[in-house]
């Protein structure tokens, strides 16, 4: 009986009923995840401006974020007249699908991810420089001026930043020598000062590009200070103004799954991902479930506490005017992230372990 | 049949029909969608030929930055469709001839490939290594074998981007840039002065 339920997983039908499975594991899970950092991001800005936040549904406020889902699902879809009616529709899901489809490659623990690729990094940056396609293409659809010159200002702004983006991620493959998130993991185990953020005597370069990674991720994310996409003082609310009911739930949920994603990568490249920021021999006596479990807990605890950086920085920080955020992006960190890729890549070949 | 049949039968069916839609679709804007999806399935069948760092390298440099210029500049364009209509006829006889060279072409790669081989008689493929990651792999031939045409590509690169900045950076006279040097340095002492005003008699200047 074990034996044939064993053959039956391997299978193409079986693989294909575990991978959904593992699929749809990762997905309830981040979505159940974002409803409560939503409710967080509320509620720390609340806090920085000494206000109490939403604190009515459930006990603290939790409930509010599935109140809020309620409330847009069961609202109206308004499609404006003279909108491009598929591409307006397809903008959101755009968004919502590669939000979601860039989680496959995340190790939440040791072995735990969907698809272990080779090209894992690659993988995570060509999905989060394909978000710009919901955005654009929504506010083009949406045959309005705010929506349209929102979409404008946020390809310009995407794109952009992914340029250092790139430089900064080049820095850290050339420091471990692969492209597969695991491996980059695995090289940073044993402890803080073996982070790529922390770890001597590189720390000197790649501090700095952990700092720059982090705002660029702010502007990729279009995240305040960097949200000129949808500057509410000046375009309303930017793509998203014709946008009502489900399909704008699909364009929040899928910035903010781009956000934890952030998050979720600037722990993979240099907080050490699943790894304890302390040595782990202990780890050899325990089983391998306690230790997915154990890494798992480091992981997620690192996610909250970026998260927490990225809330902070849109309680505090003002918006930027358009030319300063270019000026921020092409002539400070593209020249630095540049010169990063040379030392490290020097260090790499006449360091000690050349 | 097994998945990667259907996957590779679903991703080419896609991109030929895209590509079909590019040069049929009516909006402009279509078109560029049509093209991006086009390339984003294409970088799906070079994953289904185990070529995985070619088809993120596609979707990051085509999808994720090239085709996201044309869109900005396809919307960007007012298109007037009559007038495109009009110049239909006067523009077919050749747009047939660079159509039927172009297809000729690709027929006699077909035919050339189906006879010889992918690499031809000659030339001696790549021994693809076991094990090798995808990037690895290219790199050991980039950097050996094809070192001199790689930056002979990279030269014709830079050239093409000082062409573009050349055509492109003007300095207007009379603009006011905002220089932060400037701004940073600036001390109480030097941008501001403070002047007492006496009562009755104002400030002249």
């Amino acid at each position: 009986m074990t034996s044939t339920a064993l053959e039956f997983w391997t299978t193409p039908l079986g693989w294909t009923l575990i991978t959904v499975g593992q699929i749809l594991l990762v997905v309830i899970g981040v979505l159940l995840s974002l409803a409560f950092l939503l409710l967080a991001d509320r509620k720390i800005w609340a806090g920085v401006q000494m206000r109490k936040g939403p604190n009515v549904v459930g006990p603290f406020g939790l409930f509010q974020s599935f109140a809020d889902f309620f409330k847009f699902v069961l609202k109206e879809i308004v499609i404006p007249s003279g909108a491009d009616k598929v591409v307006f529709i397809a903008a959101p899901l755009i968004s919502f699908i590669l939000a979601f489809g860039a989680w496959a490659v995340i190790p939440f623990a040791p072995g735990w991810v969907v698809s272990n690729i080779n090209v894992g990094v690659l993988y995570l940056f060509a999905i989060s420089s394909l978000g710009v396609y919901g955005i654009i293409m929504g506010g083009w659809a949406s045959n309005s001026k705010y929506p349209f010159l929102g979409s404008l200002r946020s390809a310009a702004q995407m794109v952009s930043y992914e340029v250092s983006l790139g430089f900064i991620i080049i820095t850290v493959i050339l420091l471990t020598g692969s492209m597969n998130l695991q491996t980059i993991v695995e090289h940073q185990a044993g402890g803080f000062w073996n982070w790529h953020a922390f770890a001597l005597p590189t720390i000197i370069v790649m501090f700095p590009m952990m700092v720059i990674f982090f705002i660029s991720a702010l502007a990729e994310t279009n995240r305040p200070p960097f949200d000129l996409p949808e500057a509410e003082s000046e375009l309303v609310a930017g793509y998203q103004v014709e946008y009502s009911s489900t399909p704008y739930l699909l364009f929040m949920i899928g910035e903010y799954s781009n956000i934890v994603l952030m998050c979720a990568m600037i722990s993979l490249l240099f907080f050490g991902g699943w790894q304890a920021p302390f040595p782990t021999p202990f780890l050899e006596a325990w089983s391998p479930t306690a230790v997915s479990l154990f890494g798992f807990l480091w992981f997620a605890i690192k996610i909250v506490f970026w998260f927490f950086m990225f809330a902070m920085a849109k309680a505090i920080v003002p918006r930027y005017r358009y030319d300063q955020l270019m000026r921020l992006g092409w002539k400070v960190f593209l020249p630095t992230s540049l010169v990063a890729v040379m030392l490290i890549a020097a260090w790499r070949v006449f360091g000690p372990q050349a | 049949m097994d998945l990667q049949a259907i996957a590779f039968y679903l991703l080419a069916a896609v991109t030929v029909i895209s590509g079909f839609l590019v040069i049929t679709a009516r909006n402009p804007v279509h078109s560029v969608l049509f093209l991006i999806m086009a390339f984003f399935t294409a970088a799906g069948l070079f994953v289904m030929l185990g070529a995985e760092f070619l088809a993120m390298l596609l979707i990051v440099v085509y999808v994720g930055a090239v085709a996201v210029l044309f869109l900005f500049v396809v919307m960007m364009l007012d298109v007037d469709f009559t007038q495109l209509r009009e110049g239909f006829a006067r523009y077919l006889p050749i747009g047939m001839v660079v159509g039927g060279v172009l297809s000729v072409e690709m027929v006699m790669v077909a035919i050339t490939v189906a006879a010889n081989g992918a690499a031809g008689k000659n030339a001696a493929p790549a021994a693809p290594v076991a094990d090798l990651p995808n990037a690895e792999a290219i790199g050991r031939v980039l950097y050996t074998d094809y070192i001199y045409f790689f930056q002979a590509a990279g030269l014709v690169l830079l050239v093409a981007m000082i062409g573009a900045i050349v055509l492109t950076l003007r300095h207007r006279p009379g603009v006011r840039r905002q220089n932060i040097g400037d701004q940073v340095a600036r001390t109480p002492a030097s941008g501001m002065k403070i002047v007492q005003i006496k009562s009755g008699e104002g400030l002249s200047e």
